[in-house]
C-alpha cells in the first residue's frame, strides 16, 4: 500500500477545559479524495486549524496527537510553514486581491523575477518582476483547472465561480503541493460550476495528489469522495465508503445522538384563539443563513423547535421576526399583523429574543449585570425610570433596577459577585442566563431563543433547559427554540420544524425516528416518502 | 475593463485546452462584484478635481493680471522646491498606509543635516551632497520609529502620523532651543541666540543655496528678463520619479501593492506585512528628508523652528489636488498636483488683493483650500471604505 | 463628584492585589505627570516662589479650561472617539461672542446670550458634523481634525469680510475686518470668575467659573444616567445589542457629537470670559489637542472616559502648564513651558493612539 500523504493520529484539542476534539484520526492517500463532513461545531474547523498551524491553536495551549505528512511528523507554528511543507488550501473565503490580475493573484509572493542593477546592490527584493514568465506559469495552472479566461484580466470583473477556480489554480501552481484542502468550495458555485469543480478535483487526484474535502453538501460527497469521515462532537462518528451509504444515513450520523433528556409530561395547556405566530412566506436576508420562504404556525403555549443543518436558514427565522435582518413576507402575532424590520415593534407586540450570537448581540460586555437585564425594557417600555417631565431625560431608577436584578439573579441562579459585576467577567453559561433574564424582563408572551446552550458547560446547559421548560409550563409562555442540537430540541419541544434550503422541509414530532430527522435535514424526506408511498 | 468583451489581449480562449474541463472560461455575464469600469463618466469624475483647480488658477491669473514671466519664474522654483516632498508620499499610499503625515519627521532629519553642514561651513555641491548623506541614516532611524508607531496603531496611521509630527517637533525644539550650546558644545556663536544657547530662529544657508539649482546654469529669457531653469534639480526629480516607477515593478513593490489592497490576503500569501509597512515608512521618510533639503537649498534660509511644520500639510494637499486619493496616487499625479497647487499658492493672494483689495484674505483662502482639500479627500476615502465594509 | 455611568466592579481582591490594581488603574503616564507636577512645586517651594500665587493661577486655568475638556466626554461615550473636531463647536461659541459684542450687549446678559447663541448654532452644526462622522466611520479622528482645521481657516477668511461694524471689533484703520483679538474688559470679562470670589491663605478662588465647571460635570454625569444617556452608552458599548433593542446607533452617535459640540461652544465662552479676550482667526486651530491631552492624562483611553478622568486630567495638565513656565524660567532662560507642553501633550496622545488592545 502506498504511503499516505497525510495521517492524523488521535488529535485532541481543548479550549478552556472544553474538549472540542476527542481523538480524531484519519488518513489521506495519494490519488484519493477524502471527505470530512459534520455539523457546525463538530470540530471540522478546529481540526483544520490544527493541521494548518493557525496561531489560535498555539495560543490556547496547543493540541494532542500527531500530524504526519508524507511519513514525517510535523507541527506547524504558522500557516506559512504548512504551505511551505506542501499543503495547499482552497479557502472558504476567497484569498484573492480584486485589483490584481488573475496571473498576479496566482503568482502572489512567488513571482518569478529578473535581477537588475539596483537589486545587485540592495538585494533580491528589488528584482524586477518577470511578467512573461508570470503569465506563462499562470496560464499552465489555469489550463490544469480548466479555466480558459485570460490570465491578465483583473480579478474584480470575474464571476464568483471563476474566482474559486483561480484559487485552485494558485494552489496547483505551487510545485511542492502534495495535499490539497478544499474547505466548502462549492458554497458559492452554480450547479454547473460545482459539477465542473468536482471533475477538476477528480483529475487532480488522478495526478497523484491527496485531497481533503470539507463540505456540507452530502450529495457531492457521495459523487466524488473515495472515503468519508463523519465528525460529531469532536469524535469520528463513522468512516464510510460512498458506494455503501446514502445521504440520509450520513445526515443521521451527523446529527443523531441518543436523546439525553426525555421530555417529562405535556406542555402547558394550549390557549384558545388565534395562533401566537402565523408566518407566511417569510424571507430573510441574513448572510450565511438566508431564509427563502418559510410558512409556519406557532400555537399559543407550545414549544416549537427549529432544526436544520448549518447554513440552511434556521437561524435566520428568529432574526428576521425580530427585525435584525431585512425580512419580507407576512407575519401575524395573535391574529394582528406584525410590522417587519422594526425591532421595537416586535418587542411591543410581546416578542422577546435571546440571540444565537451571545457576545455579539446578547450582552453589553462592559456594563453591569443589572444594566444588561433592565436596558431593553427601559428602552422599549420606559420601565425602571423615575418620573420626569421629558421622556428621554427621565433618570434611571437605580433602586428598582437593583431589586429586579437581584430577583433575576436568584430566580435564574446567576453565579456572580453581585448585580454590579461586569457581564464580560461571567462564564458563558451565566452570560446566557443574563440574556434570558433580559428577555424575561420584557414580559413577553412569546420568547424566541436561538442556540440556548451553545458554548456553555454541561451543568449550565441543564439549568438553561430547565428554565425554558419552566417558563413554558409555569408562565404559559410560547417558546420558539432554534438549535443545532437536535437532542435538546427533542427533549423540550412539542413539535420540531426542520429547515432545509431556506424553507420548512418537515414538521416532526420529537419522538420521530432518527432516520426521519436525518432525511429531513438532508432535504430528502419528501423524496423518500414519495418512493415509499 | 469590460468583462463582456473577452480577452482584450493575450491568447484567445482555449477551446481545446488540456485538462479535465471545458466550457468554463468565456467570461459570461458577471455575477459577482464588478470592478469600477473606466467609462467616460468615470474619467471625467476622476479629472474633475484637477480641472476645478486648473479653472480656479486660470480665473485667478486673469483676475490678478499676472504676467507669464512672473508666473513661470515663480512656478519653476516652487516646483523644483516641492516636487520631491510630494513624491515622498507615494510609497506609503501604495502600501496601504494612507497619507503619510509623518513626513514632517523626515523633513526634520533634512534640517538637522542642513544645520550641521552650515555649522561645519561646508558649502556648494559638496555641502549639499554631504547633507543628503547625513540626512539619510537619520531619516532611516526616524522612519523605523514612525513605522513602529504605525504598526501599533493600525487603522489610524494618519492621525498617528500627524501627532507623531507634533511630538517630534517638541523633541526637535528641546534639542535646538535648549540643548544646542548648553549640553551640546557649539562653537559658532553667531548661530546662537543672544542668551548663549539655542539656535537662532533663522539659519542662513548661503553655503548650499542654489548648490544644485545652479550646478549647470541655464537661463531662458521670458518677457525680456532671464528666468533661471534649475536643470540639475529637475534631473534629480526625474531620478526620484524614475525610482518610484521602477519600484512598482519590483518584487517588493508588488508586495506593497498587494498589502495596500488587502493586508489579510497578503499575509496569508506569506508576505511579511508589518515589516514591509516599516520599509515603506522608512523609504518615505528618507525621500522626505531629501525633499526638504531640495526645498532649503532653493530657499536659502531655514526657519529653524517652523520650516518643517507645514511640510506635511502642503505636500499632502498638493498631491490630492491632482485627484489622487488616500489609497491611490501615481507619479504623474504627484507632479501635476505640485504644479496646480503651487500655481494656486502664487495666485491666490494676488487675486485676493485684486478682487477684494486685501492680500490677507487670499492667504487665509489658500490655507483654507489646503485644509479643505485634505478634508474632502479624507471624507471621500472614509465614506467609500465604510460603504465597502457595510457591503461585506 | 458624580461618577460617570457604571464603573466596573471588580470586587475585592487581596490587599497586595488591590494596590497593584490601584496602580494599574492610575496608569504610568498619570503617575509620571503627577510626580513631575509635585517636583515642579517642590522646586517652586525650594526657590521660595510665590506658592499661593501659583496655586491661584492653577485654579484659574482649571476653571477656565474645564468645560472644554468635559466637552470631549460625550463623544467618547457615544463611540465617536476623541473629538479632534472640537474647534467646530468653538467657532460657534466665538460667533456667539462676536454677535453680542457687535450689538454692545454687556454684563450677564451679554455673557449668557453669547453662550446661548453659541449653543443654538452648535446644535445644528453638531448634527451635521455627527452625520458626516457616521458616513466616515473608522476615520472619525482624522476627519474631525481636518474638518476642524478647514472650518477654522475658512472662518479666518470670513472674519476679514464679516459684516460687523462696531469700532471696538474692527480694525481701526481699515474700518472693516475683525481684529485678531477682541478685548472684552468691562463688557463681560471675569463675570463668572469674580462671582463669589474669595481669597484663602493667599489663594484666590474663581468661585463662579469653578462652580459652573462642577455643575456642568454633574449635569453630564446625570445625563448619562437618563434614558437618553444610557441609550447612547449602550449603543457605543455594543451597537448590535442596541439595534436588537430598537436603538439606532447612528442616531445616538449624532446625539453624542451634537452634545459635544454644544458643550465646546459654551466652553469657549466661559474660557473667553475668564481670559478677558476673544481670540479669532487661527487661535482655535489647535485648541482640541490640549483638551484631548487633558482627558488622556486623566486616565481616559480612546474608547473609554469618565468624569473622574476629566477632572483629574484637567487639574494635572493645566497645573503643569501653569507652573512649568515660572518655575523653569528660574533655571533655564527662554520659554521652556511651550516645549514641555508640546512633548507632554502630543506624547500623551501618541501613547493613547498606540496602546495595544484599545480599539
Amino acid at each position: 500500500m502506498t504511503q499516505p500523504v497525510l495521517e492524523l493520529r488521535e488529535i485532541t484539542k481543548d479550549y478552556d477545559g472544553n474538549r472540542v476534539l476527542k481523538g480524531v484520526s484519519l488518513v489521506v492517500r495519494p490519488g484519493t479524495i477524502h471527505a470530512v463532513v459534520g455539523e457546525n461545531g463538530a470540530g471540522k474547523s478546529t481540526l483544520m486549524n490544527v493541521l494548518f498551524g493557525m496561531p489560535v491553536i498555539r495560543e490556547t495551549g496547543g493540541y494532542g496527537g500527531q500530524v504526519v505528512l508524507d511519513g514525517r511528523e510535523v507541527s506547524f507554528a504558522a500557516p506559512i510553514e504548512a504551505m511551505a511543507a506542501g499543503i495547499g488550501m482552497v479557502h472558504q473565503e476567497f484569498m484573492l486581491i480584486p485589483g490584481f490580475t488573475v496571473a498576479e493573484n496566482i503568482k502572489l509572493n512567488r513571482e518569478p523575477t529578473i535581477p537588475n542593477l539596483l537589486s545587485r546592490i540592495a538585494g533580491p527584493a528589488l528584482e524586477t518582476l518577470d511578467v512573461p514568465a508570470m503569465r506563462r506559469d499562470a496560464r499552465a495552472a489555469l489550463d490544469r483547472v480548466g479555466l480558459a479566461v485570460d490570465e491578465w484580466l483583473p480579478m474584480a470583473g470575474l464571476p464568483v465561480g471563476h474566482m474559486q477556480f483561480v484559487e485552485i489554480a494558485r494552489e496547483v501552481d505551487k510545485k511542492k503541493v502534495r495535499l490539497l484542502i478544499f474547505d466548502e468550495p462549492t458554497a458559492v458555485l452554480t450547479e454547473s460550476e460545482a459539477t465542473q469543480l468536482l471533475s477538476v478535483m477528480r483529475s487532480l487526484a488522478a495526478e497523484g495528489m491527496g485531497l481533503l474535502f470539507i463540505t456540507h453538501r452530502l450529495d457531492e460527497v457521495l459523487a466524488v469522495a473515495d472515503e468519508i469521515t463523519v465528525l460529531r462532537d469532536g469524535e469520528v462518528a463513522a468512516r464510510l465508503e460512498p458506494r455503501r451509504t446514502t445521504v440520509g444515513q450520513i445526515a443521521e450520523l451527523m446529527v443523531g445522538r441518543p436523546a439525553a433528556v426525555v421530555k417529562p409530561g405535556g406542555a402547558a395547556a394550549r390557549a384558545a384563539g388565534p395562533p401566537a405566530l402565523a408566518i407566511t412566506d417569510l424571507a430573510v436576508e441574513m448572510p450565511g443563513e438566508r431564509v427563502l420562504g418559510v410558512s409556519l404556525t406557532v400555537e399559543k403555549g407550545e414549544v416549537l423547535g427549529i432544526a436544520g443543518l448549518a447554513g440552511q436558514g434556521k437561524i435566520g427565522i428568529a432574526n428576521g421576526l425580530m427585525g435584525l435582518y431585512p425580512a419580507r413576507g407576512s407575519v401575524a402575532k395573535d391574529g394582528k399583523p406584525l410590522a417587519l424590520n422594526d425591532p421595537r415593534a416586535a418587542i411591543r407586540a410581546g416578542l422577546a429574543f435571546v440571540s444565537e450570537d451571545r457576545r455579539g448581540v446578547g450582552i453589553l460586555p462592559d456594563e453591569s449585570i443589572e444594566l444588561n437585564i433592565v436596558l431593553t425594557a427601559l428602552e422599549a417600555q420606559n420601565r425602571f425610570l423615575r418620573p420626569g417631565p421629558i421622556g428621554p431625560l427621565r433618570l434611571l431608577d437605580r433602586g428598582a433596577a437593583r431589586r429586579h436584578a437581584l430577583e433575576m439573579i436568584r430566580a435564574l441562579d446567576i453565579r456572580c459577585r453581585g448585580p454590579r459585576q461586569q457581564v464580560r467577567r461571567l462564564s458563558g453559561g451565566n452570560q446566557q442566563k443574563v440574556c434570558l433574564a433580559r428577555a424575561m424582563t420584557l414580559d413577553p408572551d412569546t420568547l424566541l431563543v436561538s442556540e440556548p446552550t451553545r458554548g456553555i458547560d454541561v451543568g449550565a446547559k441543564e439549568r438553561v433547559l430547565e428554565i425554558l421548560r419552566g417558563l413554558n409550563r409555569e408562565r404559559g409562555m410560547t417558546l420558539v427554540v432554534t438549535s443545532s442540537e437536535l437532542a435538546e430540541l427533542r427533549a423540550i419541544c412539542d413539535r420540531i420544524a426542520i429547515v432545509y434550503h431556506g424553507r420548512i422541509e418537515a414538521v416532526l414530532p420529537p419522538d420521530a425516528s432518527d432516520e426521519s430527522f436525518g432525511l429531513a435535514m438532508a432535504g430528502e424526506l419528501h423524496g423518500a416518502e414519495a418512493a415509499r408511498g | 475593463m469590460n468583462t463582456q468583451t473577452p480577452q482584450p489581449s493575450g491568447p484567445a480562449p482555449r477551446a481545446g485546452a488540456p485538462g479535465p474541463a471545458r466550457g468554463l472560461g468565456t467570461p459570461g455575464p458577471a455575477r459577482g462584484p464588478v470592478a469600477p469600469r473606466r467609462t467616460l463618466r468615470g474619467a471625467l469624475s476622476h479629472a474633475a478635481v484637477p480641472m476645478l483647480f486648473a479653472l480656479m488658477c486660470v480665473l485667478g491669473i486673469i483676475a490678478a493680471h499676472i504676467g507669464p514671466g512672473f508666473l513661470i519664474r515663480e512656478l519653476l522654483s516652487r516646483f523644483a522646491r516641492n516636487a520631491v516632498l510630494v513624491t515622498s508620499l507615494l510609497i506609503p499610499i501604495l502600501a496601504g498606509l494612507g497619507l503619510n503625515f509623518g513626513i514632517v519627521v523626515g523633513a526634520m532629519a533634512g534640517q538637522v543635516a542642513a544645520i550641521l553642514v552650515t555649522y561645519w561651513k561646508i558649502g556648494g555641491i559638496a555641502g549639499f551632497a554631504l547633507a543628503c548623506l547625513i540626512a539619510a541614516p537619520l531619516a532611516v532611524l526616524f522612519g523605523l520609529g514612525t513605522g513602529a508607531l504605525f504598526n501599533r496603531s493600525k487603522g489610524r496611521e494618519m492621525v498617528t502620523g500627524l501627532i507623531a509630527g507634533f511630538f517630534a517637533n517638541g523633541l526637535y525644539q528641546l534639542l535646538f532651543l535648549f540643548g544646542v550650546g548648553s549640553l551640546i558644545p557649539w562653537h559658532d556663536k553667531s548661530m546662537l541666540l543672544p542668551q548663549g544657547f539655542g539656535l537662532r530662529n533663522t539659519v542662513d544657508l548661503f553655503g548650499i543655496q542654489y548648490a544644485l539649482d545652479d550646478l549647470i546654469k541655464v537661463s531662458v529669457p521670458i518677457d525680456g528678463s532671464p528666468v533661471r531653469v534649475p536643470v540639475v534639480t529637475f534631473g534629480c526629480i526625474a531620478l526620484v520619479c524614475g525610482f518610484n516607477l521602477f519600484f512598482q515593478r519590483t518584487r517588493l513593490g508588488q508586495e506593497l501593492r498587494a498589502m495596500g489592497q488587502d493586508p489579510h490576503v497578503a499575509s496569508t500569501a506569506g508576505i511579511r506585512v508589518d515589516r514591509n509597512r516599516v520599509i515603506a515608512t522608512v523609504l518615505s521618510t528618507v525621500f522626505a528628508a531629501w525633499g526638504q533639503l531640495f526645498f532649503l537649498q532653493n530657499l536659502g534660509t531655514l526657519n529653524t523652528y517652523s520650516s518643517h511644520e507645514q511640510v506635511g500639510m502642503f505636500a499632502i494637499a498638493a498631491l490630492l489636488v491632482s485627484g489622487a486619493t488616500v489609497s491611490r496616487a501615481t507619479v504623474g499625479q504627484a507632479l501635476l498636483g505640485t504644479l496646480l497647487f503651487h500655481t494656486l499658492f502664487v495666485v491666490s493672494p494676488l487675486a485676493g488683493k485684486a478682487l477684494l483689495g486685501d492680500a490677507q484674505i487670499g492667504e487665509y483662502f489658500r490655507v483654507f483650500v489646503a485644509y479643505a482639500v485634505i478634508t474632502v479627500a479624507l471624507v471621500l476615502h472614509a465614506w467609500q471604505k465604510a460603504r465597502r465594509d457595510r457591503a461585506g | 463628584m458624580a461618577e460617570a455611568p457604571a464603573r466596573p466592579d471588580d470586587g475585592g481582591a487581596g490587599a497586595a492585589g488591590a494596590v497593584r490594581e490601584y496602580l494599574r488603574e492610575i496608569g504610568i503616564p498619570r503617575l509620571l505627570i503627577g510626580v513631575f507636577l509635585v517636583a515642579l512645586f517642590g522646586v517652586a517651594f525650594a526657590t521660595k516662589m510665590d506658592i499661593p500665587g501659583l496655586a491661584t493661577d492653577c485654579i484659574l486655568r482649571i476653571a477656565r479650561n474645564g468645560i472644554l475638556v468635559l466637552a470631549l466626554l460625550p463623544a467618547i461615550q457615544g463611540g465617536v472617539g476623541l473629538n479632534f473636531g472640537l474647534p467646530i463647536g468653538i467657532i460657534c461659541g466665538l460667533i456667539g461672542c462676536v454677535i453680542t459684542l457687535d450689538l454692545s450687549i454687556g454684563g450677564w446678559l451679554g455673557l449668557g446670550l453669547s453662550a446661548l447663541i453659541g449653543a443654538l448654532l452648535a446644535a445644528p452644526v453638531g448634527m451635521a458634523y455627527g452625520w458626516l462622522l457616521n458616513r466616515t466611520r473608522g476615520q472619525e479622528m482624522m476627519v474631525g481634525t481636518y474638518l476642524g482645521f478647514a472650518v477654522v481657516s475658512g472662518m479666518s477668511s470670513f472674519w476679514t469680510i464679516a459684516p460687523f461694524h462696531n469700532p471696538l471689533l474692527v480694525w481701526a484703520i481699515a474700518g472693516k475686518g475683525l481684529r485678531t483679538t477682541l478685548t472684552i474688559t468691562g463688557i463681560w470679562d471675569k463675570l463668572l470668575d469674580q462671582l463669589g470670589q474669595f481669597t484663602l491663605a493667599g489663594v484666590t478662588v474663581p468661585t463662579g467659573s469653578l462652580a459652573l465647571f462642577a455643575l456642568a460635570c454633574v449635569m453630564v454625569g446625570l445625563f448619562f444616567r437618563t434614558r437618553a444617556g444610557l441609550t447612547i452608552s449602550a449603543a457605543r458599548s455594543n451597537p448590535r445589542f442596541a439595534r436588537a433593542a430598537g436603538i439606532s446607533d447612528e442616531r445616538t452617535r449624532v446625539q453624542a457629537t451634537t452634545f459635544s459640540t454644544v458643550l465646546a461652544a459654551i466652553g469657549i465662552v466661559v474660557f473667553c470670559q475668564s481670559y478677558g479676550f476673544v481670540q479669532l482667526y487661527t487661535a482655535p486651530l489647535l485648541m482640541a489637542f490640549p483638551a484631548v491631552a487633558c482627558l488622556l492624562i486623566g486616565g481616559a483611553s480612546v474608547s473609554r472616559a469618565t468624569l473622574t478622568h476629566v477632572v483629574i486630567g484637567t487639574v494635572l495638565f493645566q497645573s503643569i502648564l501653569t507652573v512649568a513656565l515660572p518655575v523653569t524660567s528660574q533655571v533655564i532662560a527662554g520659554d521652556f513651558s511651550e516645549t514641555a507642553r508640546l512633548i507632554i501633550q502630543n506624547g500623551m496622545i501618541l501613547y493613547a493612539l498606540t496602546r495595544r488592545g484599545d480599539r
